[in-house]
C-alpha cells in the first residue's frame, strides 16, 4: 500500500482532487492498492502499514504546509521511500534543513538532467510541467539529478531511495512516479 | 482561503469562434445557467486574438473581484496544459487563487458521473472525425456515452472533448433550481464540422 499525503491548506479542498487524485490515481493504475491522509492526520501511524509515501503538491497560492514544519520531521527518520513532489519536495527539503525561497514557474519547461538515475526520463532533456511559486535549496546528503534554468527540479537521498521532484509528474511524466513504485514500493 | 463559497460566474464572449481559450457555441446562454443555478454572472467581451484574449478575462476577474470579492477561480481544465497554465499565470499575477478540480480526472467515471447523476448535456458542436450530423443538440447518456468510448478506442478522440473534437452545454444539473428547455435551435454541419445554435430557450420549473 501507498501512502499519498495532501499537502493543501486543508482537508477536503478544492485541491484534493487536482493535487492528490492524480497520483493516486496512476498508482492505482499499476495495480497497487492507494491511501490518501491530509498530511495533519497523524501519517506516521499509517505509515506501518505502507511501502512508500508520496507526498502531493498544493495550489500555486497554497503555503500553509510551510508554516508546520514539524509536521514533515519524521520524513528525516522514516526507512519508507519518499517522492515528494513540488510542496512535497519542499517538504522534504526542510525536514532535512534544507530552505525554501520564492522561484515562480508556469507552464511546461525543459528539465536538464545532470545525474543519471533510473527514475529519470532517459533523455538529457525532457519537458515537464511547472506549478510552484517556491523552490528549495539542495539539503546536505543530498544530489541534484535535474535541473531547470531557474533552480533545481529533482533532487535525490544519496543513501536513501528519496526523492524530491519540483514539477508536477502527474502531467506527461507519469512514468517517474510508476519507476518509483516499481523500484522501490514492491 | 477558509472556505470555498460560489460567488459568481465569469463568461467572456469572442469574436473569434475559433478562440484558443474560449469555448464558443452557445455561450450567450450561459445566462440561463447563472439564473438557473441563482448566482450573479460577470460578462465581458474579446475579440478572441491569441494571448490578448487572456487579458479580457483578466478585466472580467477584475470586476468579479470589486463587485463580488472573490478569493479564487475554479476552471473546468481537464487536460490542456495551454489553459491552464495561462489562466494560472493570470490568477498568479491577480493574486487570485486557481483550482482546477478536473484536472487529469477519470474521464469515462467522469461522464458516467454526470450520466448517472442527471445532467442534460447536450452537444452544442462538432470539431472532428468521426462526429455526423446526428450528434448536433444529442444529449449524453448511456448510448451516447457507449459510442465515445468506441470513438476514443478507434479515433482517439478524448473522451470528453478536451481536445476541442465536440462542445457541450448544460441544460439542467443537480444544482439547478429550474432547467433549460431548448425552444428552438438550428443546425449547421459540412465536413465533420457543425453547430448546434440555440436560438431561443427559457426556463421552467423541475
Amino acid at each position: 500500500m501507498i501512502l499519498v499525503l495532501d499537502l493543501c491548506y486543508r482537508e477536503h479542498s478544492l485541491g484534493y482532487e487536482e493535487f492528490v487524485m492524480p497520483i493516486a490515481r496512476i498508482i492505482e493504475g499499476q495495480g497497487t492498492v492507494v491511501s490518501t491522509l491530509h498530511y495533519r492526520r497523524n501519517p506516521e501511524k499509517a505509515m506501518t502499514r505502507c511501502d512508500g509515501v508520496v507526498l502531493c503538491g498544493t495550489p500555486l497560492q497554497d503555503h500553509a504546509f510551510l508554516q508546520c514544519p514539524d509536521a514533515f520531521s519524521w520524513l528525516a527518520d522514516t526507512d519508507l521511500p519518499l517522492l515528494g513532489i513540488c510542496a512535497g519536495m519542499q517538504a522534504i527539503s526542510l525536514a532535512f534543513h534544507g530552505e525554501v525561497f520564492p522561484a515562480l514557474e508556469i507552464g511546461m519547461m525543459d528539465i536538464r538532467a545532470i545525474a543519471s538515475d533510473p527514475l529519470l526520463p532517459d533523455q538529457a532533456t525532457f519537458p515537464a510541467y511547472e506549478l510552484h511559486g517556491n523552490a528549495c535549496t539542495v539539503p546536505l546528503g543530498f544530489a541534484v539529478l535535474a535541473e531547470s534554468d531557474r533552480c533545481v527540479q529533482v533532487i535525490r537521498h544519496r543513501d536513501r531511495p528519496i526523492y524530491g521532484v519540483l514539477f508536477h509528474p502527474e502531467v506527461r511524466n507519469e512514468g517517474i512516479v510508476e519507476r518509483f513504485l516499481s523500484l522501490f514500493c514492491q | 482561503m477558509e472556505r470555498e463559497e460560489l460567488a459568481c460566474l465569469i463568461t467572456v464572449y469572442s469574436e473569434n469562434e475559433e478562440s484558443y481559450l474560449f469555448h464558443t457555441p452557445n455561450v450567450r446562454l450561459v445566462r440561463f445557467q447563472a439564473e438557473a443555478m441563482e448566482v450573479p454572472l460577470v460578462e465581458t467581451g474579446t475579440a478572441g486574438r491569441k494571448e490578448e484574449e487572456l487579458y479580457d478575462l483578466g478585466r472580467a476577474l477584475d470586476i468579479a473581484r470589486v463587485q463580488y470579492g472573490i478569493e479564487g477561480v475554479v476552471t473546468g481544465a481537464i487536460l490542456s496544459v495551454y489553459q491552464a497554465a495561462r489562466i494560472q499565470r493570470l490568477c498568479q499575477e491577480l493574486s487570485l487563487w486557481c483550482f482546477n478540480p478536473l484536472w487529469h480526472t477519470d474521464q469515462e467515471a467522469y461522464l458516467q458521473a454526470l450520466c448517472d447523476q442527471g445532467y442534460d448535456v447536450l452537444v452544442s458542436g462538432v470539431f472532428s472525425a468521426p462526429f455526423d450530423e446526428s450528434w448536433l443538440g444529442r444529449k449524453i447518456d448511456a448510448r451516447a456515452l457507449a459510442e465515445l468510448k468506441q470513438y476514443a478506442a478507434q479515433y482517439r478522440i478524448t473522451l470528453t472533448g478536451e481536445g476541442g473534437e465536440y462542445e457541450t452545454f448544460v441544460a439542467d444539473a443537480p444544482f439547478f433550481a429550474r432547467r433549460i428547455e431548448v425552444v428552438s435551435a438550428t443546425k449547421e454541419y459540412t465536413n465533420y464540422r457543425g453547430v448546434y445554435r440555440i436560438t431561443d430557450a427559457r426556463l421552467v420549473e423541475k
